[in-house]
């Protein structure tokens, strides 16, 4: 059910781990779906994604959109990586059941929280970035929330 | 591939050979239709009524109480619909339970959507219903209770003669969906005070599409698909000829072989759950540890997903299934998981392995080495576990 490059980074996930003092984090999704990512950032002086490593509570899909979705944003400028879309992450893993696209939506909204974390530690704006929809903790609260 | 460890024996199991042997002819030399009058077709009629035999016999019924069909699911639409739409005229109650089969609880939300009632009973966390609550949901209008012989995802079984006691007592009429049940647990049908009872070839090493109906003379069941006059004018279609027969032979196989087959297998599945229980953290038993079908083991682990477990398992040759969301298509974890009290989140990381006589303890040595791997693999990149390592300290 899944392509061979889906497979590859499931069985072979790039940069998982985290990052000690990370510039940014971001946790999205919440256990009640099935589907927790957490993305760390480390962003140098010139806005620069350094490094970017993952943690992942889901399927197959998730954790290869979560591998796919560090590679894609390593080395880029912070307003590059914003247009790292699902869209981006999906054609990069050659497709997914359309069951699982929702797994490369997760991908992006994780990445986007990182970036709105690391901006508002820095105190800066990013333009484009919004706050982020879904959080962990809000969805603890707000059961109804929408992914 | 190379080696294939085949633990999904509650979804079906492998035709047994001298089950496909004994079907072979009705396809071919043996292929005339029962209802002609001919002898080389009539003669059919009675290797049917010799396979309806050999069946009842196996549930201590009477052979003309046995009504095949395609399969469990039109068994259980069959006894609800009809049930429901023959006894209306008494009431319009049904009561059943939360972690029945879909095709019980989706016939029953179709049956609400026609104007009848249904109690759906809460189950304890090993998955058995209680009978105070039972009889609590009894109204004067009920006219069946529907409840599941054993689960098929936790394989807890339930306690039918009790049920079925005090279905008798209330004179309401008792169906038990006995698909993962028959040919693993003896059932006695009088014993046990049912009317109705479903089942399914392919469960016990029998051919796909092909099940049955049980149902109590004196029981006032509709046809639920018209036509012709086959199966006593209640089930019209020209029978599945090969079916029937390697679905006889897969219950006399079932039945002769029940204890010592059984008794294997339970001693396995308890080597299987020590040994989880032992060498991988965090996880919990589901389902009832004693009144539990004979190859049923189904654990959940904390911190990790269903379906990323059963994918390193494929990879390792592994045949096994999950009740986590991303294996049913939906947002939601398993109904049964979630009726037993597991949060959602313990739900998505169930993982269920059905054993069948061909599976040895090496292959399960195989297995739960392999699975320690890789729940520690999964739980090293969940955050989840990070979290609760972190609180830990």
């Amino acid at each position: 059910m899944y392509t061979e490059k889906v497979m590859d980074h499931f069985q072979h996930p790039r940069n998982v781990g985290e990052i000690e003092n990370a510039s940014g984090v971001g946790t999205v999704g919440n256990a009640k779906c099935g589907d927790i990512m957490r993305i760390y950032l480390d962003i140098d002086e010139n806005e620069i994604i350094r490094d970017c490593k993952f943690k992942t509570f889901g399927c197959g899909a998730a954790i290869a959109t979560s591998s796919m979705a560090t590679e894609l944003v390593k080395g880029k400028n912070i307003r590059e990586a914003l247009e790292v879309t699902n869209k981006a992450v999906m054609e990069a893993l050659d497709g997914l059941p359309p069951v699982k696209v929702h797994c490369s939506l997760l991908a992006e909204e994780a990445i986007h929280a990182a970036l709105w974390d690391y901006a508002e530690k820095h105190g800066i704006k990013i333009e484009g970035l919004d706050r982020p929809k879904s959080d962990i903790h809000e969805g603890e609260e707000e059961e109804e929330e929408e992914y | 591939m190379g080696k294939l460890i085949y633990l999904d024996n509650a979804a079906t199991t492998k035709t047994a050979p001298e089950v496909v042997e004994a079907m072979l002819p009705y396809f071919t030399e043996k292929f005339g239709n029962p209802s002609s009058v001919y002898s080389f077709a009539s003669g059919n009629k009675d290797v049917i009524a010799a396979q309806r035999e050999i069946i009842g016999n196996a549930l201590g019924a009477k052979a003309n109480e046995i009504y095949f069909t395609a399969g469990g699911s039109e068994s259980d639409n069959w006894a609800l619909k009809a049930t429901a739409e023959a006894y209306q005229g008494k009431g319009n109650h049904i009561i059943t339970s939360k972690i029945e089969h879909h095709a019980i609880l989706h016939t029953c939300q179709y049956l609400e959507s026609r104007g009848f009632e249904v109690t759906y009973l809460d189950v304890d966390e090993n998955g058995l219903i209680k009978l105070d609550d039972l009889k609590a949901a009894i109204r004067p209008t009920t006219i069946l209770i529907s409840i599941m012989f054993a689960n098929n995802e936790i394989g807890t079984i339930e306690p039918i003669k009790e049920i079925g006691e005090i279905a008798h007592e209330h004179k309401i009429l008792f169906h038990t969906d006995a698909v993962q049940a028959f040919g693993q647990v003896p059932i006695n049908v009088d014993e046990c005070h049912i009317d109705m009872l479903s089942s399914s070839g392919h469960k016990l090493n029998g051919p796909k599409g092909i099940g049955f109906l049980y149902i109590r003379s004196g029981v006032k069941i509709r046809s639920f698909v018209h036509g012709g006059a086959q199966e006593r004018k209640r089930r019209a279609g020209t029978e599945n000829v090969p079916g029937i027969v390697g679905f006889g032979k897969a219950v006399e196989r079932a039945v002769s072989s029940m204890e010592k087959r059984t008794s294997y297998e339970r001693e396995l599945r308890d080597y299987m759950i020590e040994r989880i229980s032992k060498e991988i953290p965090y996880c919990r038993l589901n389902g009832d540890p004693v009144k539990r079908l004979p190859n049923n083991v189904n654990f959940s682990f904390r911190f990790v997903e269903g379906e990323s477990m059963l994918i390193n398992l494929d990879l390792k040759g592994i045949c096994a299934s999950s009740g986590s969301a991303c294996t049913s298509g939906s947002l939601d974890p398993s109904h049964v998981l979630l009726a037993i009290g597991l949060p959602h989140e313990i739900a998505h990381g169930s993982l269920r392995m059905t054993l069948n006589e061909e599976i040895t303890k090496e292959d399960i040595d195989y297995v739960v080495d392999n699975l320690k791997d890789i729940v520690e693999l999964i739980r090293s990149m969940s955050p989840l576990y990070e979290d609760f390592l972190k609180k830990q300290k």
